[in-house]
């Protein structure tokens, strides 16, 4: 294996701006490694080799005539294919944007060509984000390179499994209800959702949009962190981004941790919980406790609400924002000689079942007569739901829970039960709806050797601590040093 | 109409808010450009785009709804209003539904010389949609092209209360909507290229009776007149249902303007489901006081007040002052006229109004021409008003010199010189023709010694003609009444 697949993101960037590495070098090697695991693992919608061969070539004259670099130079990065690139072609892995050339950088596409990034690939996903597995991509399902019979979780499973399988040092993934922590668990990498308004949404194709946030996904910790300083910011073109100025997420992520209080909530140790998840969670605790920190148990007592009140927002809010998908101006179109049966056919054709599923739950929810009953109240739970955090935040300084409740599942094993599988995002949705930071830090691994996360879940805009709180277990354990044999 | 019942009207105005952007991105609003010129990825629904509302359209609005006496809302809220059409890149309208910039306004209107006080419900600010394409030049086509400039410009609809009662009422609210909005500069106004349209919601009820009939709302009038022949249509129509044992049904209908009928378009039953929800992509808009005093502070005299000014200091009749009002424009000019006519002489007002409201209009009418477009300039009209003051010419040669001053553009004092039109003053020359016309009429002479007063008039009209019309005509009466006696 070559050594250079092997290095963070932090190390590539040294290595590069000191011309110890030429970015060239390093992402040639990437894409080999790509090439060759690809077929088993077929994370990449489109492996964009011309593409980032050109922009390794400019960020290594770049180098050599001394200009000024920015702090990804040179540096792979995998995309979920979710986002746009401009004159890139962008699927959102539906059949409806299958030849969809994007007209337009997204707002982190942008800062990362600004900070030199090199762009080797789209990921796949399920079908414009709505899943946790990418059995709902309309083009194939994405597999764990631990074990390529599972899953390796979703949406941003394409990006979780080009991390894990080192393909890719960093990767973008989207989250609304835990799409970048739970497949980030199953691939055993870091995976982070910022809080909601850190990282601008223009650009990134809306699903939920009062849910969405852009995050990093990376083998380490670190990497995470450098790659949110590039990412985050107040964007004019994204209303509800925040204007917050962005601290050196890096800068502060060694600082002890001594008395540290982390919190437990109850609500999150159900019966029933996987023993493996179980058993790494107490180690975790173990090693906190080492660390000098805290552990309290809190409650967040309107947990049990947080999955139906998810897809009654989630779902209404599709609705709409993918009703713009009908053939008219762009994407697939069914040949009808009428404007009705164009539009029924376009979208009957080209949105797979999960899709239409939500567009119908959506659509009813949002009904005249039923919109109190279900959106109204939803978004009522929703404030208490956040407000259970800010409770629990008067006593605690982080709140850690396990990312799923079992370890990556066998492919096929939940695909037929929408609610089993809408299950799967248990721990990590409330988050979303309260709109705070969450994490997923690889803590372990089940009995069958396939990784296990713990989740991370801040204050507003409090990353620093979380990466911090993150980076200090990191250092204690070695998960994140171990490599599937792909 | 028929005396046993009265109607119920009320009026929807969308009016295009002047702003040089669109409301939620960059693109120009200009009408006149080439088809599908000023888009962007955000005004034509491409994926992963973000509104952004323009400040400039929000304070219009807000300057609309104070000077309709409104509440404005310190809190608003926009909603997408959802169906598919074509011209709706997005498949839904950002609008608002439960929190408008504008409430509870109220507009005076006059009608049959009273006043009537209409209640305005709200103003609220939406986002207009494209514009479709049946046919090129005279040949239709079996398909529709679809024109995106004009998605996305804004728009303020304003919903009156059902204050009105009659076609004339809402001809009535509708110009002096009109009217106040030309005052305000919020809006061009122009109807014929749709920046100014209206519905119309229209029932009928025994007079006496307090609750509604069942309502019909109107739609595709794009005149004044055609939303009062449609309403008299309409309101004819439902008399004669009920009248023959009919029962009215709610439904939309739509005006024809060729055939001057309304015909069904849709029933209650098939009635939209707009699925209202609050956008998550865009914050609720906070407006604080010193936003909206700022914008209270810079309101210019709006019509009613300045009907009352004419009124009381230029000493113009209601209808005059109705007249010069209705219209900004022609009311500037009034007063442009008037200010140059008061530095060479006294009480020129109700004389230009009287120039104005005979002459004038009458000419341009005729012509075809705006009042902008005079080829009479203001100026012009207030020196020609002061020369018959001053008496430099008589009321009489004024016309023939305002005939070519609007022909060819001239001023007056050119036009008088030119052709020696100056009024004779000069007491010698006036008593010298006087004297000639006396000798030449002996028989008209006899005629008024004997009594017959009026005889005069002829031997005044003879001294016109030897004078060219050139004598001062009140002079040559004081100097023939003087002769006649000797």
């Amino acid at each position: 294996m070559n050594e250079i697949i092997k290095m963070t993101a932090t190390e590539l960037a040294e290595k590069i701006k000191t011309k110890q590495l030429k970015s060239a070098e390093v992402v040639q090697a990437f894409i080999k490694r790509a090439k060759e695991t690809d077929s088993k693992i077929k994370a990449y919608m489109e492996i964009t080799e011309e593409y980032a061969m050109a922009q390794a070539k400019a960020s290594d004259e770049k180098i050599a005539s001394g200009k000024e670099t920015g702090a990804l130079e040179g540096v792979p990065i995998a995309i979920k294919d979710n986002i746009l690139i401009k004159n890139l072609r962008m699927t959102a892995s539906s059949k409806i944007l299958e030849n969809y050339i994007a007209p337009y950088d997204a707002t982190v596409i942008e800062k990362l060509k600004n900070s030199g990034a090199v762009f080797v690939g789209k990921t796949n996903l399920d079908e414009f984000a709505m899943g946790s597995s990418t059995e709902n991509s309309a083009f194939f399902t994405t597999k764990n390179p631990w074990d390529t019979e599972r899953i390796p979780g979703g949406s941003s499973g394409g990006s979780a499994s080009a991390v894990g399988a080192m393909t890719a040092p960093l990767a973008l993934g989207t989250d609304t209800g835990g799409s970048i922590r739970q497949p980030a668990s199953c691939c055993g990498i870091v995976g982070v959702k910022p809080t909601y308004g850190r990282v601008s949404r223009f650009g990134a194709v809306a699903f939920a949009s009062s849910l969405d946030q852009i995050g990093p996904m990376s083998k380490t910790v670190e990497d995470s962190a450098l790659l949110l300083n590039v990412i985050a910011g107040y964007d004019k073109k994204d209303s509800t981004s925040i204007n917050k100025e962005v601290p050196d997420y890096v800068k502060n992520i060694n600082k002890d941790l001594k008395g540290l209080k982390i919190g437990l909530p109850k609500e999150y140790f159900i019966d029933g919980l996987d023993t493996d998840v179980k058993k790494s969670i107490d180690e975790t605790i173990k090693i906190y406790k080492s660390l000098g920190c805290d552990i309290v148990e809190i409650s967040l007592p309107h947990t049990d609400y947080a999955i139906a009140v998810y897809y009654i927002i989630c779902c209404s809010e599709a609705s709409a924002n993918l009703a713009r998908y009908d053939g008219v101006r762009y994407g697939f179109r069914a040949e009808c000689d009428n404007l009705s049966d164009e539009y029924k056919k376009s979208r009957g054709q080209g949105f797979g079942p999960e899709v239409k599923r939500r567009i119908m739950l959506g659509t009813y929810a949002l009904s005249a007569g039923y919109y109190d009953a279900y959106y109204g109240k939803a978004q009522k739970v929703r404030t208490l739901i956040k407000q259970d955090f800010e409770k629990a935040y008067e006593k605690v300084d982080i709140i850690m829970t396990p990312s799923a409740p079992t370890p990556a599942f066998k492919i096929g094993e939940k695909s037929s039960d929408p609610l089993q599988m809408y299950l799967s995002d248990i721990f990590t949705i409330s988050c979303n709806l309260a709109g705070v930071a969450g994490m997923s830090v690889p803590c372990g691994f089940s009995k069958e050797g396939i990784p296990l996360g713990m989740q991370l879940l801040s204050k507003y805009f409090d990353e620093e601590k979380m990466f911090n709180v993150a980076y200090k277990y990191q250092q204690a354990t070695d998960f994140h040093k171990q490599f599937p044999r792909i | 109409m028929n005396a046993k019942y009265e109607a119920v009207i009320g009026l929807e105005v969308h009016s295009q808010i002047k702003t040089d952007t669109k409301v939620f991105c960059n693109c120009s609003t200009d009408f006149h450009s080439q088809p599908n010129t000023n888009i962007c990825p955000v005004c034509t629904g491409q994926p992963g785009v973000l509104p952004v509302l323009n400040k400039k359209a929000v304070e219009l609005l807000v300057r609309t709804g104070l000077a309709l006496e409104c509440r404005i809302n310190k809190k608003s809220v926009f909603a997408r209003k959802q169906y598919f059409y074509p011209d709706l890149p997005k498949n839904y309208q950002i609008s608002q539904y439960d929190l408008p910039f504008a409430e509870h306004g109220k507009l005076n209107i006059s009608v049959d010389g009273g006043v009537k006080t209409i209640g305005i419900t709200r103003i609220h600010l939406e986002e207009d949609a494209g514009k479709l394409v049946h046919d090129i030049g005279m040949k239709k086509l079996d398909y529709s092209l679809a024109d995106y400039n004009r998605t996305g410009i804004p728009l303020m609809e304003i919903v009156s209360e059902p204050d009105m009662r009659t076609p004339q009422d809402a001809a009535a609210y509708l110009t002096a909507l009109k009217s106040l909005i030309e005052y305000l500069e919020t809006s061009d106004c122009n109807m014929e290229e749709g920046k100014f349209r209206c519905d119309a919601n229209v029932s009928i009820r025994p007079v006496g009776q307090k609750e509604f009939g069942t309502k019909a709302e109107l739609k595709n009038m794009n005149t004044i007149s055609g939303v009062e022949e449609a309403l008299v249509y309409e309101i004819q129509r439902q008399i004669e249902v009920v009248e023959n044992g009919g029962k009215i049904v709610q439904e939309t209908r739509t005006w024809d303007p060729d055939e001057k009928v309304t015909k069904s378009m849709r029933s209650k039953e098939n009635a939209h489901d707009y699925r209202y929800f609050p956008d998550p992509d865009l914050v609720p808009v906070i407006l604080d006081d010193d936003f909206i005093n700022k914008i209270k502070k810079d309101i210019p005299e709006l019509p009613e007040k300045r009907k009352q000014r004419l009124i009381s200091e230029c000493g113009l009749s209601q209808y005059d002052a109705n007249v010069i009002i209705s219209d900004k424009a022609l009311a500037d000019y009034y007063e442009t006229a008037l200010e140059t006519a008061s530095k060479q002489s006294d009480n020129s007002g109700k004389q230009i109004a009287n120039w104005i409201t005979t002459e004038l209009l009458g000419k341009l009418n005729s012509a075809k021409l705006t009042i902008k477009e005079s080829p009479v300039k203001a100026e012009n009209l207030g020196t020609l008003v002061a020369l018959i003051i001053k008496g430099t010419i008589s009321g009489k040669i004024a016309k023939m010199v305002f005939e070519d001053m609007f022909n060819d553009g001239k001023d007056p004092d050119t036009v008088v010189k030119e052709k020696g039109l100056v009024q004779i003053s000069d007491e010698g020359a006036i008593v010298a023709i006087c004297k000639e016309a006396v000798a030449e009429s002996p028989k008209i002479v006899e005629e008024y010694k004997a009594g017959k007063e009026r005889a005069i008039g002829a031997i005044v009209g003879l001294v016109m003609k030897k004078s060219k019309g050139k004598a001062n005509p009140q002079m040559v009466n004081k100097i023939l009444i003087d002769l006649l006696k000797q």
